[in-house]
């Protein structure tokens, strides 16, 4: 009787398919992350119900922390510089080019009045992070929040988006009410009317349970 | 090219020279690794979940030669105070000279306003005035929009707070 011989296999197996499909996750991976936007400070939103979902891009936040700090931020690369330059010339405030450059990181959020605007973006960005920023001043004395809304906002109608920002105020909960208001009243004065509360996502109850 | 010419020379006695016979398989596990280093760090960085956004309308600023908006009716009105330490109030009717209304106690939970919403919700023309006092904290107003939100009231508006307001709270004693 002849013995059974065990089929040999090679020890080395194709891995071409699994490289195949590696790739395409890595490429699927790298071409649709967009990294968290850096934020200048913590917020701890409140959490709702709605299941509506911020917008990806062209969105102005307002984040307003528990000691009533307002910041400031912008998402849209195409008005960053203009907006830097021409509420800078509002307030006589010029920046260098570096400073400009700087902005494009600050930008998607940072709370610190437009005098001491060019001290920080001279900093690199690891001193930077160390900064307490004292949030923009936002009173009918000191307005410099309204005209970097509405400077972006009429940047944003210029520019290829074509249309204004769309707004959202990301509230911490525990910042008192009358800081929050201010803020909308101030954009209500300017026509803003729709606004949009960041919230984090909450189970929805059922109805009159 | 001269070294390639004197290599030439060097096995010109005849015969092509052979090409080394190299497998076409080539060892592709350093390639894999990092492929998968990579797919795990990006897969790791992505940040899939967007936050939740709740939308509010306010109203439009009212020009000079717009008429009076309508007064709402009493009878059709609910009013909830914010008040501090996360305590809410409300009454129905409106604050008037005379009139002073029964102001009562309720909670954020699901026992507590959305019942009295619910219940109030039979009349259509329902109109909700929210009035967070200067105390009140911000997830107070965000919980009362949502559960507006929850209870399906469409008609409601965000409303300052009045002094005969504050003075209903405290005289009140809740």
């Amino acid at each position: 009787m002849p013995k059974v011989k065990p089929h040999r296999t090679s020890p080395s197996l194709d891995m071409t398919p699994m490289v195949d499909l590696a790739f395409l996750l890595v490429t699927f991976f790298m071409l649709t992350t967009k990294f968290a936007p850096e934020e200048a400070v913590v917020v701890d939103t409140p959490s709702s119900t709605s299941e509506i979902r911020l917008p990806e891009s062209h969105v102005i936040t307002i984040a307003v922390d528990d000691k009533k700090r307002v910041f400031f931020g912008v998402d849209d690369d195409a008005i960053k510089s203009d907006l830097l330059t021409q509420v800078g010339a509002k307030y006589g405030v010029s920046f260098t080019a570096a400073q400009i450059q700087a902005f494009k990181g600050v930008a998607s959020s940072f709370g610190t009045p437009i005098e001491k605007l060019p001290a920080l973006l001279s900093l690199d960005s690891e001193q930077r992070k160390k900064v307490e920023q004292d949030g923009i001043p936002a009173d009918s004395t000191n307005n410099q929040f309204i005209e970097w809304v509405q400077t972006a906002q009429q940047l944003s109608r210029k520019s290829p988006y074509g249309k204004p920002q769309y707004v959202a105020i990301k509230g911490d909960g525990k910042t008192d009410v009358p800081t929050v208001r201010r803020v909308i009243k101030l954009m209500q004065e300017k026509n803003i009317n729709r606004f949009n509360l960041i919230t984090d996502l909450e189970t929805k109850p059922v109805a009159g349970k | 090219m001269a070294e390639i010419q004197q290599s030439g020379g060097d096995s010109g006695k005849g015969g092509k020279k052979r090409a080394k016979k190299m497998s076409t398989k080539i060892d592709m596990t350093p390639m894999v690794d990092l492929a998968f280093l990579l797919l795990t760090f990006f897969m790791l960085t992505t940040t899939f979940s967007k936050p939740t956004v709740m939308e509010v309308a306010m109203p439009v600023k009212p020009k000079a030669d717009d008429p009076e908006p309508p007064a709402i009716k009493a009878s059709n009105a609910l009013t909830l105070l914010l008040g501090k330490d996360n305590k809410l109030y409300y009454y129905d009717g409106l604050l008037s000279g005379e009139v002073k209304p029964e102001l009562k106690l309720s909670n954020y939970g699901a026992e507590g306003i959305r019942q009295v919403l619910l219940e109030r919700k039979r009349n259509p023309e329902l109109v909700v005035l929210i009035k967070p006092a200067d105390d009140s904290n911000y997830k107070n107003m965000v919980d009362i929009l949502d559960e507006m939100n929850i209870t399906g009231t469409k008609k409601y508006a965000l409303v300052d707070i009045a002094k005969p307001d504050q003075e209903l709270i405290t005289s009140s004693g809740l």
